[in-house]
C-alpha cells in the first residue's frame, strides 16, 4: 500500500507538470494585458513608459521559458509568487477564500452522505413502491435544479417566513462557530442537495445490482440476518461507485461554487477565480489551478485507496 | 463668478427640491439630536481596485476611501453647488482669480499622529497635476492651469494660477483631491494605492479582499464632535440580488450609490415603511462613443447616422420603467443651470423627436458613407444596471436603419483597459461628474492629446478653443453661448453623444440618519454626520 501511495504521488508530478505547461501558455495565448487592465482598467490615462515600467517589474518583459522557470521554481519551493494585481503573495490571497470554500464543500458533503445512503438503500430497499417513487422525484429534482437558484430559494424562503438572512461577511470557525454554521449551512445545503441526488441515485441503482448477486443470495441462504445482509455484504460493496462519485463531486465543488458564492455573496474560491480571470491575473489563476489539480489528483489518490477499505479483495501493492 | 454661482446655487436648489431630494421625513428626521455609538453597515456594490482616488474614476474608490480621509474645500450637500471648507478654515480669491489663499484649520493630524501642514497640500497638488512615473493621476489636466504652489507658512497655501479657471474653486472641492501625507508620498509616491493615512473621520481597520472594508472613528477627527458612528462597514455585494436581499434582510442598511426603479419598488413593497426612498436626477449620462481611429467610424456621416437612428425620446420612456436611466439631454444635467433647453436640443442632430424622418436621414447617410449593410461590434460593461439594457436598446435601435451589431459585454476593468487602448470600435462609455459646471463636463469631449478620457479618440482643435475661451469666461450668459456652441460642434461631429441622463434612487433604513441625498454618488460619503436612530 504505501509503495501504490508513493508511486501514486510520484506519477502525480508529471500531470500536475503538464497542467502547469498548459495553464501558462493558455494564459499567454488569450487576449488581454494584465497592466493595461491594471493601470488602465479604471479610468487611468497612463503613459506608455508607464506601461512598460510595471511590464518590467512584473517580469512580464522576460522571455516566456524563462517566465516559466522562474514560475516552475518557485512552485518547486511552494512559492506560488505574488498576485500581479495586488501584488500580495498568491498563498495568501487563496488561503482565506479556499477556507471557506473547503468548508462548504465539506459541509455539503456531509450534509449529501448522510442522507444519500439511508435514502438510495431505501429506495432500493422498496424498489417501485412509494418510497421508491418519492425519492425518485426528489432526487431528479436535485439533479435538475441548478445550485444558485435553490440557493436563491433558500434565501427568498428564510425573508418570508422569518425576514432573516445568514450573515454576509464571512467569520472563521475557530472564531466565532456558530456564526460561522449560521451562514454556511445554506449554502452548503443548496449545493448539497445536488451532491445527494447524484449519490443516492448512484446508491440505489448500485445496491440493487449488487442485490443479485450470488454472495447475497448465499449469504441469505446460510440465514444472515437481513439488516446484516444489508449493511455488512450489500451496502459495504454498492459504496464503492458511489465513493468515486464523492470523491468527484467534492472536488468539483471546489472550483465550482461560483454562481452560488455570489448568491450568497461568499468571498470564496469561485468569486476569486472570477475576479482573477477578469483582471487577467495570470499568477493568481495559476496558483488557483495548480491548487485544483493537486487537489483532484489527491481526492482521486483517496479514493482509490478507500476502495481497499471497503472492498477486501481490492490490494495495492 | 458670484453672478454664476448665485445662478448654479438657485438652480440647484430648486431642483433638489423639486426632484424629491429631500422629503418632509427626512426634513423631520435630520432636525433630531444625533445619537452616537453604532456601526452602520453598508453595501460597496463593485470593490476597489486600489486605495488612490487620484488615480481613479470609479465610485467603488470613493465609497471605500472618502471616510478615512479630507480634502481642501468640499460641497456643502445642503446647499448644494456651494462649496465650503474641510481641511482649510478659510480661503480669498484674487479678484482677478490668478490666486487662490488657503489658510488651513490648526493642529490637524493624521491618522499616524504626524501634523498635517500645508507642505502636505503642496505635495498632493504636485502629485495631482504632475505625478511621478510610476503614478496615475486622472485628474492631471484639472489642475493645468495652477503655475506654481506656494507654502509662506505651515497653515498657508497659496495656488497661482498660469492661465485664468472661472471653475477652479469647484475643482478644489473635488472629492478625488484627498489630501496625502507629504512624508508618506516622499517615502513612495505611489503609495495610496496600498496603504491608507488620511485626516478623515475614520480610522482604517481592515480590507477583507472580495468580502468588506471597515473603519472606526477617529477620536482626534478635527470637526468637533464629529463622527457620531463607532464605525462602518462597507460590504462588498457584486450581485444586486444578493445586495437587495440583504437591505431587505437588515445584513446592510443601504447602499449610496443608487438602486433601479424595480428595485426601489421591490423594497418598498418588502419593507413598508421601514425604508426611506431618496431620488435625485444624477450627474451621470451614458455615451454612445465611437471610435474615430477605426473605419468606418473615422466618416463623420457614419457617426452621425448612427447616433440619428436613436429615439432617446422614446427611449427615455421604456428604458426608465426598468433601469437607471432617464432624462434626454445634452453635455449638461438636464435641469441644471447651464443646461441646453428641450427647445433647443431637438434641433441639434441625434435628439429630433421626429425619429422616422430621422432615421430616413440616417438610411441615407449610410448609403452615402458606401456601408448600407453596417456590421460592427459594440463594447459595453457587463453591469446590469444601466449598461445591459443601454445596450440591447442601442442593438434594436440600430437594426431599424439596417446596421448589425454584436454586443460584447466585459468586467469594469478590461472594459475600461480596452476604450482607454482604443481598441474597441463602438462603445457604450460613461461621463461620471460630480457637479454640474460645464468645465468639468465638457472636459472628457476635448482633443484625446489633451483628455484621454475622450474614448472616441477624436481631436478637434476647434472644440478645444471653444473649451478654452468658456473657461475664461466670467460672463454666464457668454459662456451659457459658448457651451452651446461647443455642443453643436460636438453632436455634428458626433464623435460620441450622450444616450441618457441618468436618475439617482438612493434606498436606506430609515435608522440611517444625516447622510444627505445629492445628484452625485461621489460626493457625501464621508459618514462624518451619518448617525444611527436605534
Amino acid at each position: 500500500m504505501l509503495r501504490y501511495t508513493i508511486n501514486r504521488v510520484l506519477l502525480a508530478i508529471p500531470t500536475l507538470l503538464g497542467v502547469a505547461i498548459l495553464v501558462f501558455l493558455m494564459l499567454r495565448i488569450v487576449p488581454g494585458d494584465i497592466v493595461e487592465v491594471k493601470l488602465r482598467g479604471d479610468g487611468g490615462a497612463v503613459s506608455q513608459e508607464t506601461i512598460e515600467m510595471e511590464r518590467h517589474k512584473l517580469g512580464l518583459d522576460k522571455p516566456l521559458v524563462i517566465q516559466f522557470k522562474d514560475w516552475m521554481v518557485g512552485v518547486a519551493t511552494l512559492n506560488f509568487g505574488k498576485s500581479m494585481w495586488t501584488e500580495r503573495p498568491v498563498m495568501e490571497e487563496i488561503s482565506l477564500r479556499l477556507e471557506l470554500s473547503l468548508q462548504v464543500a465539506i459541509m455539503a458533503t456531509i450534509f449529501a452522505v448522510l442522507i444519500a445512503i439511508p435514502l438510495g438503500t431505501m429506495a432500493a430497499l422498496f424498489r417501485d413502491t412509494w418510497i421508491d417513487y418519492l425519492m425518485r422525484i426528489a432526487t431528479i429534482g436535485g439533479i435538475s435544479i441548478p445550485a444558485f437558484w435553490f440557493g436563491m430559494l433558500i434565501m427568498s424562503a428564510l425573508l418570508a417566513a422569518f425576514n432573516w438572512l445568514p450573515p454576509i461577511t464571512f467569520t472563521p470557525i475557530y472564531v466565532d462557530p456558530i456564526a460561522n454554521l449560521t451562514q454556511l449551512i445554506w449554502p452548503a445545503l443548496a449545493v448539497g442537495y445536488r451532491y445527494c441526488a447524484v449519490t443516492a441515485r448512484m446508491i440505489r441503482s448500485s445496491l440493487l445490482e449488487v442485490l443479485n448477486e450470488d454472495y447475497i443470495r448465499t449469504a441469505r441462504a446460510k440465514g444472515v440476518y437481513e439488516r446484516l445482509v444489508i449493511s455488512r455484504h450489500a451496502l459495504r460493496n454498492a459504496l464503492l461507485p458511489a465513493i468515486t462519485v464523492i470523491g468527484l463531486e467534492f472536488t468539483f465543488l471546489i472550483g465550482g461554487l461560483v454562481v452560488t458564492e455570489q448568491v450568497f455573496n461568499l468571498n470564496g474560491i469561485g468569486m476569486l477565480f472570477v475576479q482573477s480571470v477578469s483582471r487577467n491575473d495570470f499568477t493568481l489563476i495559476q496558483g488557483m489551478v495548480m491548487l485544483i489539480a493537486a487537489f483532484y489528483v489527491f481526492v482521486n489518490l483517496l479514493v482509490d485507496l478507500l476502495y481497499a477499505v471497503f472492498d477486501p479483495r481490492i490490494r495495492y501493492w | 463668478m458670484e453672478t454664476r454661482r448665485a445662478v448654479l446655487r438657485h438652480v440647484s436648489g430648486a431642483l433638489a427640491l423639486g426632484m424629491g431630494g429631500l422629503n418632509f421625513a427626512t426634513v423631520q428626521a435630520r432636525a433630531q439630536t444625533p445619537k452616537r455609538g453604532g456601526t452602520l453597515t453598508f453595501a460597496i456594490s463593485a470593490e476597489t481596485p486600489h486605495y488612490d482616488p487620484h488615480g481613479s474614476d470609479t465610485y467603488a474608490t470613493l465609497h471605500f476611501a472618502a471616510p478615512f480621509y479630507s480634502t481642501l474645500l468640499r460641497f456643502n450637500l445642503s446647499k448644494f453647488p456651494e462649496v465650503e471648507g474641510d481641511l482649510a478654515q478659510s480661503w480669498t480669491v484674487a479678484e482677478d482669480l490668478t490666486s487662490y489663499t488657503f489658510k488651513l484649520r490648526p493642529s490637524l493630524k493624521f491618522h499616524d499622529g504626524t501634523p498635517l501642514t500645508s507642505a502636505d497640500v503642496r505635495a498632493t497638488y504636485e502629485r495631482l497635476r504632475n505625478p511621478p512615473q510610476g503614478v496615475v493621476s486622472t485628474r492631471k489636466a484639472t489642475f493645468d492651469d495652477i503655475g506654481t504652489i506656494e507654502t509662506p507658512d505651515p497653515t498657508t497655501v497659496i495656488f497661482k494660477m498660469k492661465n485664468l479657471n472661472a471653475s477652479m474653486l469647484e475643482h478644489f472641492a473635488s472629492p478625488w483631491n484627498i489630501i496625502y501625507s507629504a512624508k508618506d508620498l516622499a517615502e513612495n509616491p505611489a503609495g495610496p494605492r496600498t496603504r491608507i493615512n488620511g485626516t478623515g473621520p475614520f480610522i482604517f481597520v481592515e480590507h477583507v479582499r472580495g468580502s468588506h472594508v471597515s473603519g472606526r472613528k477617529n477620536e482626534s477627527y478635527f470637526k468637533q464632535g464629529l463622527p457620531y458612528l463607532d464605525g462602518w462597514k462597507g460590504v462588498f455585494t457584486l450581485q444586486a440580488a444578493a445586495m437587495l436581499n440583504a437591505v431587505q434582510g437588515g445584513q446592510v442598511l443601504g447602499e449610496f450609490r443608487g438602486i433601479s426603479p424595480a428595485e426601489r419598488d421591490r423594497l418598498v413593497q418588502a419593507m413598508g415603511d421601514k425604508i426611506r426612498i431618496e431620488e435625485s436626477s444624477w450627474t451621470l449620462n451614458l455615451l454612445v462613443c465611437f471610435n474615430v481611429e477605426k473605419k468606418p467610424f473615422d466618416d463623420v456621416r457614419v457617426r452621425r447616422a448612427l447616433c440619428m437612428a436613436i429615439d432617446r425620446w422614446g427611449g427615455s420612456q421604456g428604458l426608465s420603467r426598468i433601469s437607471t436611466l432617464r432624462a434626454v439631454g445634452g453635455l449638461i444635467r438636464p435641469g441644471s443651470p447651464f443646461a441646453t433647453p428641450e427647445s433647443e436640443l431637438v434641433k441639434l442632430p441625434g435628439f429630433s423627436k421626429d425619429i422616422k424622418k430621422s432615421r430616413e436621414e440616417a438610411k441615407k447617410l449610410l448609403a452615402e458613407a458606401g456601408v448600407p449593410n453596417l456590421k460592427f461590434t459594440l463594447h459595453n460593461r457587463n453591469l446590469a444596471m444601466p449598461y445591459t439594457p443601454a445596450g440591447i436598446f442601442l442593438v434594436d435601435q440600430w437594426r431599424q436603419v439596417g446596421v448589425e451589431v454584436e454586443h460584447k459585454q466585459f468586467d469594469t476593468a478590461p472594459y475600461l483597459a480596452t476604450m482607454n487602448a482604443g481598441n474597441h470600435e463602438v462603445a457604450i462609455d460613461f461621463s461620471n461628474l460630480f457637479m454640474d459646471d460645464s468645465s468639468l463636463g465638457l472636459a472628457k469631449y476635448l482633443s484625446v492629446t489633451r483628455a484621454p478620457e475622450n474614448r472616441s479618440r477624436s481631436n478637434d482643435p476647434e472644440l478645444d478653443k471653444l473649451y478654452d475661451d468658456h473657461l475664461r469666461e466670467r460672463d454666464v450668459e457668454k459662456r451659457k453661448a459658448m457651451i452651446r456652441a461647443f455642443e453643436k460642434r460636438l453632436f455634428e461631429q458626433a464623435y460620441q453623444q450622450p444616450l441618457l441622463w441618468w436618475h439617482r434612487i438612493v434606498a436606506t433604513h430609515k435608522v440611517v440618519m444625516g447622510w444627505k441625498m445629492s445628484p452625485s454618488h461621489n460626493l457625501g460619503q464621508d459618514l462624518a454626520e451619518v448617525w444611527l436612530n436605534t
